[in-house]
């Protein structure tokens, strides 16, 4: 952790002095502690509401269960077909940001020029900042009958549009990290290759992407972890119709587009159809939790130095 | 913040003019060809997102479609509640999450001591930052719409809203803070000042750029997020304005997505005028916030 700024003053001015110096640093470590509070707030009403619901459906129904019907009258409560919709949308969109965030990060980091880089870095996180409300409506009027002329048989809600189009999403979050790991590669290792009379391409290939995989493998969990989380494209372009499948023509539903399926009727506080997208929010929760601290994990792994 | 390129980066080959590392020069340049388009493709879409949406929007942009209220005819529906609601939105949100932001940055990086509850408080705000927002929605749906009993009005947005881009704030402050030198507190220290009136007269006032430049991108952010205002029950019809920090609203992107969903091509059109709006509100925030850090980047006095 990076030490304080003021650690050379801290003797003198350890202990305040006037009584409203004292009351500032109070409110101001109250305003630190509302992070807190605001990550217990979240685990609490996911634990006490899906608590509520696991004593009525119980845990086996939720995950021994192939079908996901609490709006209809047979209600049924397994949770697979919603994590199917989740991870086909996840996975073709990571399969379009991985490859194309990792060359981008290549361009950025190792041949375009520092002024032409300052330029189109914040340029591609303009991609990052678009509403994905907008995303959505891409999705669904652009892209999806642009697809239907090339794949046979795609419906006209599916999983594979919003899929593409979540990739192009979370492509500046892969490209951007990747880029900062790319980059963090000590240019003595570099220097080392071209001694030894490699080239650029092996040097890049053998040397920096391997020294910066850790970097690289971390911004691509965050993309996975943005993707599961991501809402507004899947519930505009994908459907709303929960289906165990992983083909990507057919519409899907997925974790968070229940939410705001629901979210949408009037459901009154208190039943099971309400219950339902609080222990859908848990596994969602979850899910992006531990995503996250592994990603966090690695990325530390490089700030602490561990490539040299 | 690259330190510039190692010179040793495009090593000279004298024999360049042997077959075989010709040919590696062609593939280096090929794969270069390629890294590049991987990055232009992207962009490339962007431009047809937007074209595309102008384009749709055409017949709707008018001053007729910003100042009329939702209707059942498509050609006479308008965003004014919309506008109205996420104006208010925004201006509550940015009163709520500013101080607390601002508060929690000034605490981690001008008064916390390296304890537990510092590296735990720096954790979690990371970690908060990962959290999908729809999540949020649900927070805010059983905390500020339910328990606080707020119901489904602007404060109980704005406070969900807050609480979303709260992380960003307390980033982006930290940053601003961290540029402020160690000597002109120093400076502030000898002349007498105390902690407090050094932070509020001479730390703060230097970084204050810095910290507007990061609430101006977080709440860039704000101003699309769909799905937390969904989960707690933002209405998608309304024909009033917001009168009071009770009352119930909508807001631009649950207009739009509320449009998106009915099958009638007329209220398409609405939904790409409406994102063209909001498209160009967001891209002003930024527009203002890269302006922002140039004229910081200019005025550095030290």
């Amino acid at each position: 952790m990076r030490p304080s700024r003021n650690a050379g003053l801290e003797v003198e001015l350890a202990t305040p002095r006037a009584l409203s110096e004292r009351l500032v640093q109070w409110l101001m470590l109250l305003c630190g502690l509302l992070s807190i509070v605001t990550t217990g707030g979240i685990v609490a009403i996911l634990l006490y509401e899906s608590a509520g619901f696991f004593r009525e459906v119980g845990l086996r129904a939720f995950l021994f269960d192939s079908q996901w019907t609490p709006l209809f009258t047979d209600k049924h409560f397994g949770i697979w077909p919603l994590v199917a919709g989740t991870f086909l949308t996840t996975l073709i969109a990571v399969a379009v940001a991985m490859p194309l965030g990792l060359l981008a990060a290549i361009y950025l980091s190792e041949f375009a020029a520092t002024g032409a880089r300052r330029i189109l870095k914040p340029v591609l996180e303009i991609l990052a900042g678009v509403p994905t409300v907008v995303y959505g409506y891409f999705a669904l009027t652009f892209v999806t009958p642009l697809l239907q002329k090339v794949v046979p048989g795609l419906a006209g809600f599916n999983a594979l549009s919003p899929g593409l189009v979540m990739g192009i999403m979370i492509l500046p979050i892969v490209a951007s990290l990747s880029e900062d790991a790319i980059f963090a590669v000590p240019p003595s290792l570099r220097e080392g290759a071209y001694a030894l009379g490699a080239s650029k391409l092996p040097t890049i290939f053998r040397v920096v992407l391997p020294s910066a995989i850790s970097g690289i493998a971390a911004s691509i969990i965050l993309g996975f972890s943005r993707a599961i989380g991501e809402t507004m494209i899947v519930a505009i372009a994908a459907g709303l119709q929960p289906r165990l499948t992983l083909d990507p023509r057919v519409p899907v539903e997925t974790m968070t587009a229940y939410i705001v399926q629901v979210s949408l009727g009037d459901t009154p506080t208190g039943t099971i159809e309400y219950k339902t997208i609080f222990a859908v929010g848990m596994a969602l929760f979850l899910m992006t939790l531990v995503l996250n601290l592994l990603s966090f994990h690695m990325r530390r792994r490089i700030l602490k130095g561990g490539l040299s | 913040m690259h330190p510039p390129l190692s010179p040793l980066v495009a090593p000279q080959r004298p024999n360049s003019n042997l077959t075989e590392f010709t040919s590696a020069r062609d593939i280096e340049r090929a794969f270069r060809a390629i890294c590049l388009l991987a990055l232009l493709l992207p962009l490339l879409l962007l431009l047809v997102l937007l074209v595309d949406a102008v384009v749709d929007a055409s017949s709707r942009l008018s001053w007729q479609f910003l100042s009329s209220f939702p209707s059942r005819h498509p050609e006479q529906a308008g965003i004014l509640a919309a506008l109205a609601g996420t104006g208010a939105l925004m201006v509550l949100t940015a009163a709520l999450a500013i101080p607390i932001g601002v508060g929690a940055a000034l605490y981690l990086e001008e008064y916390a001591s390296e304890n537990r509850l510092t590296s735990l408080i720096e954790i979690n705000i990371s970690n908060l930052a990962g959290v999908p927002s729809i999540i949020y929605g649900l927070l805010g749906l059983e905390v500020f719409v339910r328990a606080l009993a707020m119901g489904r009005s602007l404060l109980a947005g704005a406070a969900t809203l807050a609480l979303l881009v709260l992380p960003m704030v307390i980033m982006a402050s930290r940053e601003a803070l961290r540029t402020v030198p160690l000597s002109i507190r120093e400076a502030s220290y000898a002349l007498g000042a105390d902690r407090w009136q050094t932070l509020r007269r001479v730390v703060l006032p230097m970084c204050l750029p810095g910290i507007l430049t990061g609430i101006i991108l977080a709440l860039a952010r704000a101003i699309g997020e769909t799905a937390p205002l969904i989960t707690i029950g933002a209405l998608t019809y309304v024909a009033f304005l917001p009168d009071s920090l009770m009352s119930g609203f909508t807001a631009l992107p649950i207009q739009i997505f509320n449009w998106i969903s009915r099958p009638q091509a007329g209220f398409h059109a609405n939904a790409a005028a409406g994102i063209v709006v909001l498209l160009f509100m967001m891209l002003l925030l930024n527009g203002i916030a890269i302006w922002l850090r140039m004229r910081l980047q200019r005025r550095i006095y030290w």
